[in-house]
């Protein structure tokens, strides 16, 4: 089989961080090959490369495609050579159809005016071939997010792809949806399309890959030979991570004391759909000192639950009960969530967390305002000891508290966010993906953190799509899907199988109900 | 650039963090030109408004041969723009929590209009009708601000309703006429003078010795800032800049309060504007509802997260502008000396503009006072400038708006350099 990808001795640097190290990448013509790598290797940074995100000239190394050097200066150019990508978060336009997004930027058209007949008779036919059977004027949005990801390969195809570069594709999908996905791609396969999957679940990467190259901090560890037997999910691991897993996770001494919060019967509704519940009667203990885990698949509506919880700044038609220290407290506005003594820390740091602009004295000190200024004036010297405080205690590395947060890396702009709930003295912290897409260094420091909180007698509330992680940290773990606990683990009892099994014993539950409604 | 080098300090690097701190951020090791050019955007409007000053002094000496800083044409400054920047102070609250607010203009004149029937119609002594043209205009910004805020509808289209039924409503509270004259105690909200304490009429001492003690005040104020923030390890300004900006700023403060002097005194405009600048000042910056404006417009989502109430905020924001509209508008009616169905007509560009000029972000979240102050006399300054030497209106627009989109050029420029 002749090569049809070759990536040699690609680096990578932005200011103090090597984020790509020598990475050596060969794809064969025709096959499917897996990019495994923790959160932070660099898998993404490598896919920028390659498609041109990150110019020719602002890397080191030689991409060669198709038997030439290529020297993409962006996106267009990549995609012209038969290079494409499908991302984590789809690029569709939901109000436009089916037919509208797969020749948008590229519409069959004449003098400016568009062929509707051409456009949708090939738009039909590529559905055909990922096996899609709704009207191409079916507006993308009214579907859901695994048809959605078919209707992107499907533009993908509409290209003349010869290179299709998957990042993530089932992350958010179903099971039932994953496996139609990853049998697509074995047909794509058969048809004589070459694909890069880039996935965290091994057994996908098992089931469809016929090479596999690891990577682990920028640098490339291995690449495995799925014929010559090499693909298993042990030794994957193993080149993932690099060293033995018990030294993942800082030592804590485990000393739950007493309930410190209870939620009771909490239910809501989906703004969007607001016909059923969509956060069903959830029940929820957290000691003081213990770190509780809420595992799930994307979707299952653990982050809903925890910012509906916080203030109800998600969801609608809310209902239950909160107690913490024994009473019970009133969260129905962020301010009274925070006074009862509940913080969030959102998945989404630069989104719903952060203020990038503004320099990390004033990102720390606004949450409690109050707590640096006296009759509505702010103090700015106390405002600015406190920020230095909470850069010491946390290790945030910046030159002084005046940067601009835009400019720290991602495990620094996460310990200001904690620092600016934590500046509010909560007694139960709900951290949401506290380590998602931050490198391995900073991963453990937020773990350390992690601990110091329950030892000081905090709940700390940890939801994360990592279960490694959940497994290493947490005294008990939750098991979310569909809305709904569906089981609880202790650190002891719980491993990935029966955390897995439990999700997908709802997903069978729900599925019945759903055929025995419609029945 | 300087900034994201020391900012992503490897892991390597922590123990020199700390060490950092304090030490090589007074800028000492900087030039005075590099902090200039990495702070351009600051010192950039300054200068442009002196640049611009200059070019008009001369091209005024050398064309019609008289002194375009005469105590006369100063005053005349001071009353020409009062009123956008009366109103500049509440679109920069408006716009730095990521709003617009197109009404003012009509808001300004329907105000106008209410103060002129209360005063002319019905013979309310001024200091009811003051009160109740505040009262006016900031019913009429809740209105408007309660759409915004709480039905979250577009700020650009509710005070686009806005300024179409105001404009309408005071041509109907007009009946199409101009209502006036208004008495002197009415008229001196805008051209009246304060009262010289030390007797003598000309020169007006008073006028002198408030400039010189607001001079002194920017000086002491700012060494007493700069020192602390130097103790705290902020970045500061290099010493030489530091000197030369105070005493610029001082100077030209002295200067204007001599010119004064020799005239009638300080306007009353100029006391109501000074105070309300100050007053804004201290709110944008050293206040708690100051800085929740300000991060509502840098990331709505975080500041509600972090427990801010964006919606009550952003209503108040609103309400606030409409009261500062209606004393604009009262202050143009004292002016003109009668309430016509035209006034006010586009000042809600000139206000919008003079903020933009002032550096504040289009997109919310940044923007200062001062700024917006400085951005509202280069704007007074150029109209000024371009009727005394006789340039046409047609010029005078196509000027003012390319200098408008120059200014926010400039800003995107910087930003992404």
């Amino acid at each position: 089989m002749s090569v049809l990808l070759e990536m040699q001795g690609i680096s990578k640097t932005f200011p103090g961080v090597r984020a790509l190290d020598d990475v050596t990448v060969q794809v064969r013509e025709g096959e499917i090959h897996a990019i495994c790598g923790e959160n932070g290797a660099g898998k993404s940074t490598l896919m920028k490369v390659l498609s041109g995100v990150y110019p020719h000239g602002s890397y080191e190394g030689v991409i060669r495609f198709a038997g030439e050097e290529a020297r993409f200066r962006g996106i267009h150019d990549s995609e012209a050579a038969g290079i494409v990508i499908i991302h984590q978060e789809l690029a569709l336009v939901p109000l436009l159809s089916i037919a509208e997004n797969i020749f948008l930027g590229n519409e069959r058209a004449r003098g400016g005016v568009i062929d509707w007949r051409e456009t949708y008779g090939r738009t039909a036919a590529l559905l055909a071939k990922v096996g899609l059977k709704e009207p191409p004027s079916t507006p993308v949005g009214d579907m859901g997010v695994g048809k959605q990801q078919l209707v992107e390969i499907a533009k993908a195809l509409s290209k003349n792809v010869r290179l299709l570069i998957l990042d993530e594709p089932t992350a958010a999908l179903q099971e039932n949806d994953s496996q139609k996905l990853l049998d697509l791609l074995l047909e794509l396969k058969a048809q004589g399309v070459t694909s890069i999957i880039i996935s965290h679940k091994l057994n996908e990467v098992r089931r469809v890959a016929d090479r596999v190259t690891v990577i682990r901090d920028g640098a490339t560890v291995s690449t495995l030979d799925a014929h010559a037997g090499e693909v298993t999910e042990d030794r994957i691991v193993r080149d993932m991570v690099g060293r033995d897993m018990a030294h993942r996770y800082p030592e804590r001494v485990r000393t739950p004391g007493e309930v410190l919060m209870e939620v009771e019967g909490w239910s809501a509704r989906h703004p969007e759909h607001p016909d059923r519940d969509f956060l069903r009667s959830i029940a929820l203990r957290v000691r003081k000192g213990e770190i509780v885990g809420i595992a799930g698949l994307m979707g299952s509506g653990r982050t809903e639950f925890a910012m509906s919880l916080f203030g109800r700044s998600w969801g609608k038609d809310i209902r239950g009960r909160v107690r913490i220290g024994g009473r019970d407290v009133d969260v129905s506005t962020v301010p009274k969530a925070i006074g009862a003594g509940l913080a969030y820390v959102t998945e989404d740091r630069k989104a719903l967390g952060l203020i990038l602009d503004e320099p990390i004295v004033t990102n720390i000190s606004l949450a409690n305002l109050r707590g640096v200024s006296r009759g509505g004036v702010l103090d700015d010297a106390a405002e600015q000891r406190v920020a230095s405080r909470f850069k010491a205690a946390m290790n945030i590395r910046a030159p002084n508290v005046f940067q601009r947060v835009v400019n720290l890396s991602g495990g620094n702009q996460q310990k200001v966010l904690l620092s600016k709930l934590l500046f509010t003295e909560p007694r139960v912290l709900i951290l949401d993906e506290p380590t998602r897409g931050i490198d391995v260094g900073a991963k453990f420091e937020i773990y350390g953190i992690m601990n110091q909180l329950a030892a000081e007698g905090r709940g700390v509330v940890m939801i994360s799509s990592e279960m490694p992680e959940l497994l290493g940290m947490c005294d008990r773990i939750y098991v979310m899907a569909e809305g709904a606990f569906v089981g609880e683990l202790t650190a002891a009892e719980a491993t990935q199988e029966k955390i897995m099994s439990l999700i997908v014993r709802e997903h069978e539950v729900m599925e019945q109900e759903m055929e025995a409604a419609h029945g | 650039m300087a900034d994201v080098n020391n900012s992503r300090l490897g892991p390597g690097e922590a123990g020199v963090g700390g060490l950092r701190e304090g030490e090589g951020l007074s800028a000492n090791g900087r030039s005075g030109a590099a902090y200039l050019k990495d702070n351009l955007r600051e010192y950039g409007m300054l200068l442009a408004l002196i640049a611009i000053v200059v070019f008009f002094v001369a091209l005024v000496r050398a064309q019609i041969g008289v002194d375009f800083l005469n105590p006369q044409n100063i005053t005349n400054l001071f009353l020409q723009n009062s009123y956008v920047i009366i109103m500049a102070l509440g679109m920069l609250l408006v716009i730095v929590a990521g709003h617009i607010d197109l009404s003012v203009g009509s808001v300004a004149a329907f105000t106008g209009a209410v103060a002129a029937v209360l005063t002319v119609n019905y013979d309310w002594p001024v200091w009811a009708v003051i009160p109740a043209g505040l009262v006016v205009g900031g019913i009429i910004g809740a209105a408007q601000g309660y759409w915004i805020a709480y039905w979250r509808i577009p700020s650009f289209i509710v005070t686009l309703a806005g300024m179409l039924v105001f404009r309408g409503l005071t041509l109907w509270l007009l009946g199409g006429q101009n209502i006036g004259p208004f008495p002197p105690a009415f008229q001196a909200l805008s051209t009246g003078f304060v009262p010289d304490i030390f007797g003598a009429d000309r020169p007006n001492w008073l006028a002198l010795v408030v400039a010189v003690v607001a001079a002194l005040a920017i000086l002491g104020m700012g060494m007493r800032s700069r020192s602390r923030n130097m103790a705290h390890g902020m970045e500061v300004e290099p010493t030489g800049i530091f000197w030369l900006r105070n005493v610029i700023m001082a100077a030209a403060l002295v200067f204007i309060g001599w010119k004064l002097a020799g005239f009638r005194g300080i306007p009353n405009v100029a006391v109501s504007m000074a105070v309300l600048t100050i007053l804004y000042a201290f709110l944008a910056e050293s206040t708690t509802v100051g800085r929740r404006i300000y991060a509502i417009g840098g990331n709505l989502k975080a500041a509600r997260l972090s427990g801010i109430n964006a919606d009550r905020l952003t209503f108040l924001t609103f309400v606030n502008m409409g009261a500062l509209a209606g004393l604009a508008g009262m202050i143009v009616t004292a002016r003109l000396n009668s309430a016509t169905p035209k006034a006010g007509t586009g000042f809600e560009l000139d206000v919008i503009a003079a903020v933009f000029i002032g550096g504040a972000s289009s997109t919310g979240g940044s923007g200062r006072i001062v700024g917006a102050i400085i951005g509202a006399f280069i704007m007074g300054v150029m109209n000024n400038g371009m009727s005394i030497l006789g340039i046409g209106i047609d010029y005078q627009q196509v000027i003012k708006g390319l200098v408008l989109l120059a200014a926010v050029i400039f800003d995107v420029y910087n930003k992404n350099k």
